[in-house]
Order: C-alpha cells, then structure tokens, then sequence
C-alpha cells in the first residue's frame, strides 16, 4: 500500500516509513531531511513520545517498544535526554531548576541534584546565569540550559530535534563547535536531528538522509557527498559547500617520484625530467619531509658537480595535514609552491595535491548535466 | 390547530418535579449534612471577620479596612489600597457593614466550595477527553439556565435560609472555574508536555511540575471570575434567604426606597472592585 492508499483509506499519514538504522556507542548519527520527511517523527519514536505502530526499537538488547510503562519511564529518567527545537524550558523556573527537571523527578534531594545541574550548567559554559529566568537569556544560552538539563541526568543516548535550528547563523556555528567538543569529552551517543546539510556533515560521524518517511542513503559525510544514493541525495548535496567537508586526505594522489637527503642532484635530475616535473620533494629519514628542491636549482648544482642537494634545499614549502578541508587549502596554493605537499601527524609525505584536483573537488558531480534543476532543490 | 393534536404534551415539567421530590426523599441525609457543614462554614466565618470586634471591641471595618488596604497594597499598589480603605469607611458610614460582612462570609464560601469542586474538575477535562465532553454541556447548562429556576430546588432541598443561597451562588459562579481551568492546561505548550515526558515525569509530576503552573494565570482569572460572578449573585440569592447586601436591596426594592437600593448596590460594587483588584493583582 502506498502512503496516498493509507491516507484515503484511514485518513491518517504515515510518518516514518520502514527506516531500520543502527548507532553504535559513542557515535554521533546524524538524521537528516526536509520539513515533512518524518526525522521529528522518528526521533520521537525513540523514546516512545510518539507510539510506532510498529517496529523494534533495541537500547542495550531491550526492545523499547515491548517495555512496560514503568520501565519506559525509567529509561527516560537515566539513559535518555532530549534537546528540543524551541527550547522547552519552563518559563516559571529559573536556569538551575531548569536543569535540575531531570533529577528532581527521579525524586534526588535537593543538594545532590543542584551539584549535579551547577555541573552541567559548569560545562556548557553558563555558570553565573543559574538565578536567572529562561526569558532573561538569549536563544543560543536557553538552548544551553536546554543541553544542560539533559546532561545533568547523565544520559547514554542524547537525542537532540533540531537544537540549533532555531538559533541565527553564528551561535548556531558555535553550539556545533562546543557540541563538538563536548563530545569528545563525554563520548555520549548523539542522535542529531536536522534539515540543514552543512550542519548534519559537521557533526555526524555518520548521516542518515530521509525524504518522505523512508530512509534514503545511510552513510559518512564523504560517501554521502561523493556516492549520492539517488537523484534527491544528488540535488541535495549540490548545494553544499563541499570545501568544508573534504580534506586533503581525500584528494590528493600518491607522490609520484621522491629523493632522499643523501641523493645527489644527478639523480633528482633524472627523476624531474622522467615525470615532467619543475618540484621534487625531498625526504629526510623516516620518509619525513624535510622540504623541496626546485628544476632550476637542481640543473645549476648538478653543473656546479656538487654531491649534496642540502645547498639548495627549501625547507619553506606548502605543507597540509591529511585532514585539512579543502577551503583551508586554496591559499596556499594560491600564494605557495605547488604542488602541494600532504603530510600525516609524524611529518611523512603521505601525498600531493595539485591545484586541478582541487578545482575537481568543488565542483559537485554531474554539476552540468542538468545545471537548471538545481534551482529546485 | 393541528401539530398539537399530533404533537402529544411532554410532561416534563411532571418529571422533573418527580425527580426532586425523589432526590429529597431518598437522599435527606446528604442534604442535612450539606446544610449543617455550610451553616457551620458561613459562621466560621462571620466569626471571622467579626473577632476583633467579639474580643476586643474593635469595630471590624477599622481592623478588616486596614488589613485588606495592606494586602491590596502589597499585591496591586498604592491606588488600590487607598481605595480599599476609603471604599469600606463608606460602606461602614452607610451602616451597612454588619450586611457586608454576612454577604463577604457567604460569597467567600461559595467561592471556595466552586474552586475546590471546580478546579480539580477543569483538570480532569483538561486530561481526559470523556470527563470533557460529558462536563461541557452540564456547565452550558449551569451558566445559561435562568438562576431563579434553580432557585426552586435550592429551597426544596436545603429549605430557607444562607445554605439554599449558598447553593444558588455556587452552581452560578462554578462554570468559570472549571472552564478556564480546562483551558489553561490544555494551552500549555505541546513542547513543554513532550519535554516533561522526554524526562520521564508521571502523570502527577507532568501535572504539578508542567502542566499546573503553566496554566496559573488561566487558572486565577478562573478564581476572579468565580468571585464576581458570586458577587453578582448575591441579590437573587437573596430572595431565598441569603440575607446580607443583596436583602438590602431587596428591600429598597420592594418598599420603592430608591435610596436605599442604591446604597445597597454600590456597596455590593465598591465590595465586588476591591476583590477584584486583589485577586487580579495576584495574576502576576
């Protein structure tokens, strides 16, 4: 049956359609759709806010959906919190006894659950505002007592709908990072629902992308970007700046020819004119990169008849990490020597990065093919 | 003419007659009880408001006008408490507040029998669809059936007296309680229920914690109206013994005493205003 036959027979629309997915512990699982798509729905599936009507929700090895009220409630108590999109902080209660909802209802006395909530209230950066009325604080400081209040119960799972969606631009790039970072500290289990790509690609570990209460593709930021499932994966992926998404790591190729410090410009000559190249890298030990030796330079001292490249060595190079997005490096190409060199932690030369693959990166797949259809996304 | 040989005559009127004197046959007990409890609660009361006067042979107005000008001042402001006090002075130089003080007594139990029946059952509404859909049409019934007709029963079953005008003015002024009640609960934010639920409150928890303070200023224009629509029982009340303010007029009425009805009536206002802006300035 499909969803237009359930609605003309029950008059009831189906929310969320058949979407399996597993989050593993520690992971950050990005849900991610337009308005309508069924993510709110979903998320609130999870904890039972609203019914599924069918389906196995497992936390742990418990199915959610067979528990007893009673037990449910537990579970929400201690290892479920939720973020909500407008807040939902109580009007009447001030910022700590915000915090506190959670531990008050388990029924903890009143010096151990304000430790606990002044902790949380501490590590999302509001210590000081804890007297205050939700209505005294900006969006981006409710939404940390928001955060705040789902952390002080300790939670497993952290199911947050749409959290930053109604903060303005710049908090909003804010709360990720501070999310982020929190994160590594805390290493919860994320469920993160949002309609906004770039948002859904910086947070999440993984993503999954739904349209029309189905799942459409499940996968990493890079999968998602360079693998798009179907035509409405592809449309929504064009509009995102891939700059900030794939790194260096992702683009570049293997380095081609290298020499070592101890090798003589004879055979670095050799090397250049073989590959067609004006820049050679030069490695010390270990692999490790110790810098680059330039064509011109190396045919001046192979006529000079000197041993060593050491004279004409520039150790001054372009350099990335392997994780560097692809935005942080177009200066340096712009004003550094190319090609670009990639290097991992240790300093080894993992690979290189010439300015085209770059400029191959940025433009989304089949962009010209149907460059009018992108309007409508 | 011919629809009323085929509409045949409904007795209802019988019926219902039938019905009352039933209940008052079969449920007396209940009815001396209720009679007994709110005679004792009306004169509690008076006992109340009048102690000072009892003990210490202070008049009550001195110690009620400044007691009320500090709470209406405390609560709503320096406007309200002057006129607190100016308006019972005037009550009092009408010689009026010995009936001010029976129709306060009467108006205040009346209005707290209405919010403890009222108020619980505007939650119930508010929680449980059936107990609405069953609640909503009793209080349309309640508000728009003209007051003297339950006039009637009131005196069948409680006989003459405050306790039958007790009655009369809490099925009067109870439909607000319970409607805003209902109203206040179900206007709290979708998000915040989710949100309490999201933390595992229970069903008292949501209700205590969310849903009733939440709803508060709902809840108090509820008690507000309850008050003035007491208050706007008391002359019908009187009729049937209610005594105080409302037989004041009364009595202005039925002698053609303009002046009278009049004093009556604007001590019945100057009371009514003074309640209101103390219960109002409590809203926030």
């Amino acid at each position: 049956m499909t969803k237009d036959e359930i609605l003309a027979k029950t008059g009831l629309t189906v929310g969320v359609d058949n979407v399996s997915f597993s989050v593993a512990e520690g992971e950050t699982f990005v849900i991610m759709g337009l308005c309508g798509s069924g993510k709110s729905t979903l998320v609130r599936c999870l904890n039972r806010l609203i019914e599924p009507t069918s389906g196995e929700i497992f936390l742990g090895g418990e199915d959610l959906t067979k528990m007893h009220k009673d037990k449910l409630r537990q579970i929400r108590r201690k290892d479920m919190s939720m973020v909500f999109q407008n807040f939902a902080l109580l009007p009447n209660r001030t910022v700590l006894e915000n915090a506190e909802y959670g531990l008050e209802i388990q029924g903890i006395d009143r010096e151990e659950r304000r430790e606990k909530a002044m902790q949380s209230l501490e590590l999302v950066g509001l210590a000081g505002y804890e007297n205050s009325k939700p209505d005294q604080l900006s969006g981006g400081m409710k939404q940390r007592v928001g955060l705040a209040r789902a952390l002080a119960n300790d939670p497993e799972v952290l199911l947050m709908d749409e959290a930053f969606s109604a903060l303005d631009p710049l908090i909003r790039a804010d709360m990720q990072d501070e999310l982020l970072s929190l994160q590594e500290k805390m290493q919860k289990t994320i469920i993160f629902i949002t309609h906004d790509l770039d948002e859904a690609l910086k947070l999440g570990d993984r993503i999954m992308l739904m349209n029309d209460g189905k799942a459409v593709q499940t996968g990493t930021a890079e999968e998602i970007l360079t693998e798009p499932a179907d035509d409405y994966v592809q449309r929504f992926v064009r509009g995102v700046n891939r700059g900030d998404v794939l790194t260096a790591g992702d683009i570049m190729s293997k380095p081609w020819a290298t020499v070592t410090l101890g090798q003589g410009p004879r055979l670095a000559l050799k090397e250049m004119r073989k590959y067609g190249m004006e820049l050679l890298f030069v490695l010390a030990r270990d692999r490790k990169l110790a810098g680059a030796v330039t064509l011109e330079d190396v045919v001046k001292t192979a006529e000079k008849g000197e041993k060593s490249l050491e004279s004409i060595l520039q150790k001054d190079i372009a350099k990335a990490q392997m994780d560097t997005v692809i935005t942080d490096l177009l200066p340096l190409t712009v004003n550094g020597t190319l090609p670009l060199a990639v290097i991992d932690e240790d300093e080894r030369l993992r690979g290189v990065v010439v300015r085209g693959s770059i400029l191959e990166a940025l433009i989304p797949e089949g962009g010209d093919e149907d460059a009018d259809s992108s309007t409508s996304a | 003419m011919l629809i009323p040989a085929l509409l045949p005559r409904i007795p209802i009127g019988n019926w219902f007659a039938t019905l009352v004197r039933w209940l008052k046959d079969t449920f007396e007990i209940v009815f001396d009880a209720i009679v007994v409890f709110l005679d004792w609660t009306i004169d509690a009361l008076e006992w109340l408001l009048n102690f000072t006067e009892i003990y210490f042979e202070i008049p009550s107005f001195w110690f009620l006008s400044v007691l009320l000008a500090l709470l209406a001042w405390k609560m709503s402001g320096r406007g309200v408490a002057i006129f607190t006090f100016l308006g019972i002075m005037l009550i009092a130089s009408m010689n009026l507040w010995g009936p001010a003080v029976q129709t306060l007594a009467v108006i205040i139990t009346a209005t707290i029998v209405a919010l403890i029946i009222g108020i619980p059952l505007g939650i119930l509404a508010a929680k449980f669809n059936p107990v609405n859909a069953v609640v909503r049409p009793i209080l349309d019934f309640m508000q728009t059936l003209p007051a003297f007709v339950y006039l009637l029963p009131a005196v069948i079953f409680f006989g003459i007296g405050v306790v039958p005008a007790v009655i009369a003015t809490i099925i009067f002024a109870m439909p607000p309680a319970v409607r805003l009640t209902n109203l206040g609960i179900r206007q709290v934010p979708v998000e915040l229920i989710e949100a309490g639920e999201a933390f595992g409150s229970n069903w008292f928890q949501l209700l205590f914690k969310v849903q009733l303070p939440q709803a508060m200023p709902t809840i108090m224009a509820g008690v507000n109206q309850c008050i003035m629509l007491s208050l706007s029982m008391v002359v019908i009340a009187s009729l049937i013994g209610g005594g105080g303010l409302g037989s004041v007029v009364n009595r202005g009425i039925s002698r053609l005493d303009v002046g009278l009805g009049f004093e009556g009536g604007l001590a019945v206002v100057i009371i009514a205003i003074i309640l209101d802006r103390l219960t109002q300035g409590s809203e926030d």
